[in-house]
């Protein structure tokens, strides 16, 4: 068992958690997620009040207040759906490889999207979301199978350090090569520059009808796949003996995490961390079994993007920082704390 | 290496045995002489191309300038056009490239000798990325001149490597916990650049892919003088800890035993070794994986024992020249210097992992 670590008490005290708390909990996090939603339609270059906000809910678009408005429901919405995806991409992705540093940021398979989406629009002029959702999405997959198999070489399979290590390594050289076609493009470099840094402040409509059924079938895949994962969770061989079809199960859900994460770097960029901070935060509160897991990570996931992507707004007025940037100044601390927690046997 | 040397005489003395004794210390003797040899040879060969490489980066470019032109130059004398391009423009850039890359390639060897690890790279862990993010951080949103860029940059950089070594001290310092918690640093530094050059005037993509790969673009003099200070006072330093350096590899216990201050010894070679790369970071931006390739090739170049200070250095002095003459007129369009060695960089460091991974040792 790698996947919860420090001390037995503390992974019993975790599993024990009643019930009825975790519904509580789900209430809260829904509540702060309406709250920080409600902040991102508010907050920004220009201030708006409460009237305007409702008035432009309702569809106005006069005045410059109910057009800034107008102009932020897509932002929001795509940070929403954006955080939730990624959350539950690295809930699934620890879960398959049973490894606590798994993240489609740290295991490079976002900068697989990123890779092939800077691919296709300097060399096949790509312009639309919908022609590089499915390159991204390939990206995306070959970078996490290729990371997996190098991760996993060798007697003891794929251990924390070698997952990461392999990761941190494709990303670099990954984002290695994003540099080498995008600056000799400077008239295109300003649109792929987002492929670098991850980003919700382009989010229009259109981009997220695009994206939405590719989230929703992996959002599908993911939650189906939750009974699976706790199977995993106990071993191969327990698992095999419980009557879990192992290599399905592990698959499936891979494919469902590779899916949420492709789709949504095709979006924004890559975004790290979000997927390794939530999951390990939303198991202090409803432990350990995937079932709750993920929505719960969909939730806090989508909280974090939203209220990254306000806090991006406010420090830097009147510009903006990306959430990119801001989730891994979050997160870097958080992997930190989490490596430091590992008994160096098990890395 | 002497120990060996010695031991095969001692234990039996009958005749026979002498005489296998003796074979044996020949033996070793020999392969002393010709590791020493190649060693040399390798050196020698080294310097030369870089040497040559020096020499054609600055002969070639828009214009051909003969080697005598820059023979010229070199001597402070004045040729039309010459003066202008070879001695203001390529020879700082190529000066640069020299010095960052001695800089990077001691300093990473010294981090991987003292670890024993060739993943614990300053590169790699984070202080690189510290001296690069301090460094934006002087320029871009404090506009401070360069010495005072290359300070900031040392600071960062001996503020990481501390906090890094704190953070994975936990009664004693593991070697993969470092490396892991060094990747997470340098992750959030390298967002934290990425902070402060959004946070400048325009995004300047030139400027950027300096602070964040590295790059030569508009090297002058006072870039240059900073660098070639830190190498010439803590070049020396360094060098002259290499024998002790080689002994800490034994383990502290050994060493001490064999009379190395070890604690003396590892604070003098992380604070130069820190110094060097960011010196070399303030200048040139940290160039993308030098650090971490220079040690490596050298080992394999020169085979085993002996110390890999000085053929790192000139590795990494020729790895910088050839890329960034390779970024210049290689391809279509101009890449900085960062990119090149990224790109080549990258696959070897997964190459490494896998070789690692397969034969289920440490690296």
């Amino acid at each position: 068992m790698v996947l919860t670590t420090p001390d037995r008490a503390e992974d019993a005290a975790i599993v024990r958690r009643p019930r009825r708390l975790r519904g509580v909990w789900l209430l809260v996090a829904l509540g702060v997620l309406a709250l920080a939603m409600f902040a991102s339609l508010t907050i920004g270059s220009r201030d708006v009040n409460v009237s305007d906000v409702l008035a432009a809910l309702g569809g106005g678009t006069d005045g410059f207040a109910e057009a800034s408005v107008a102009k932020r429901i897509p932002r929001t919405l795509l940070a929403v759906v954006a955080g939730a995806a990624l959350a539950v991409s690295g809930a699934v992705m620890q879960g398959v490889t049973r490894n606590p540093l798994a993240d489609p940021g740290i295991l490079g398979v976002n900068m697989g999207a990123s890779l092939a989406v800077v691919i296709g629009i300097s060399f096949f002029g790509l312009t639309a979301a919908s022609g590089y959702i499915w390159l991204a999405l390939a990206g995306a997959a070959i970078a996490a199978v290729f990371v997996y198999t190098i991760g996993s070489l060798g007697r003891d399979g794929a251990t924390p350090l070698k997952l990461a290590l392999a990761g941190a390594a494709t990303s670099a050289a990954l984002a290695s090569f994003v540099s080498a076609i995008v600056i000799p493009r400077g008239d295109v470099s300003a649109s792929i520059r987002s492929w670098q840094i991850g980003g919700v402040g382009g989010g229009t409509f259109a981009s997220l009808e695009q994206v939405a059924p590719f989230l929703l079938v992996g959002f599908a895949i993911c939650i189906l796949s939750a009974r699976g994962l706790n199977s995993l969770a106990l071993g191969d061989e327990l698992a095999a003996g419980l009557g879990e079809r192992v290599a399905l199960a592990r698959g499936s859900a891979a494919l469902g995490a590779v899916i949420l994460c492709g789709a949504t770097t095709a979006i924004t960029g890559p975004i790290a961390f979000v997927g390794l901070v939530v999951p390990h935060a939303v198991r202090l509160i409803v432990g350990v079994d995937h079932r709750w897991l993920i929505p719960f990570s969909a939730v806090v996931g989508a909280v974090l993007l939203t209220i990254a992507d306000v806090v991006g707004r406010i420090i830097a007025r009147p510009a903006e920082i990306d959430v990119g940037i801001l989730t891994a100044l979050i997160g870097a601390p958080f992997f930190i704390w989490i490596v430091r927690r590992q008994k160096i046997r098990q890395l | 290496m002497t120990s060996n040397a010695l031991r095969p005489s001692s234990p039996t003395s009958d005749l026979t045995s002498d005489a296998a004794g003796r074979r044996l210390v020949d033996e070793v003797a020999r392969n002393r002489i010709r590791r020493g040899r190649r060693r040399r040879t390798v050196m020698i060969v080294l310097a030369a191309a870089v040497a040559a490489v020096f020499l054609v980066s600055l002969m070639v470019g828009q214009t051909f300038y003969s080697p005598l032109d820059v023979w010229h130059v070199l001597l402070g004398e004045q040729v039309p056009g010459a003066s202008f391009t070879v001695g203001r423009l390529r020879l700082p850039r190529a000066t640069l490239a020299i010095a960052a890359g001695l800089c990077f390639g001691l300093g990473g060897v010294t981090f991987q000798t003292m670890l024993r690890n060739p993943l614990a790279s300053p590169d790699i862990i984070g202080i690189s990325a510290g001296a690069s993010a301090a460094a934006a951080f002087a320029i871009v949103t404090l506009s401070l001149d360069d010495a005072e860029v290359s300070a900031f940059a040392i600071v960062a950089g001996l503020v990481v490597a501390l906090v890094v070594y704190g953070l994975s001290y936990r009664g004693g310092v593991a070697g993969t916990r470092l490396i892991l918690i060094g990747i997470g640093v340098a992750a959030m530094l390298e967002s934290l650049t990425t902070w402060v050059l959004s946070g400048a005037a325009q995004w300047d993509l030139q400027e950027a892919t300096r602070w964040l790969t590295g790059s030569l673009n508009g090297a002058s003099w006072p870039q240059v003088i900073p660098v070639l200070i830190a190498l010439a006072v803590l070049g020396p330093v360094l060098l002259s800890r290499s024998r002790d350096l080689s002994t800490t590899q034994l383990g502290d216990d050994t060493a001490a035993a064999l009379g190395v201050r070890v604690n003396v010894t590892r604070l003098v070679v992380i604070v130069t070794a820190v110094g060097l790369i960011s010196f070399a970071t303030a200048a040139a931006g940290p160039i993308a994986f030098v650090a971490f390739l220079s040690g490596p090739i050298a080992a394999r170049l020169v085979g085993p024992g002996g110390s890999l200070l000085i053929p790192s250095a000139l590795v990494g002095a020729l790895l910088v020249l050839v890329a960034d003459f390779a970024g210049q007129y290689a391809f279509g369009s101009r890449f900085p210097v960062g990119v090149v060695t990224g790109v080549l960089g990258a696959p070897y460091l997964i190459w490494l992992i896998i070789r690692s991974n397969r034969s289920g040792g440490s690296l």
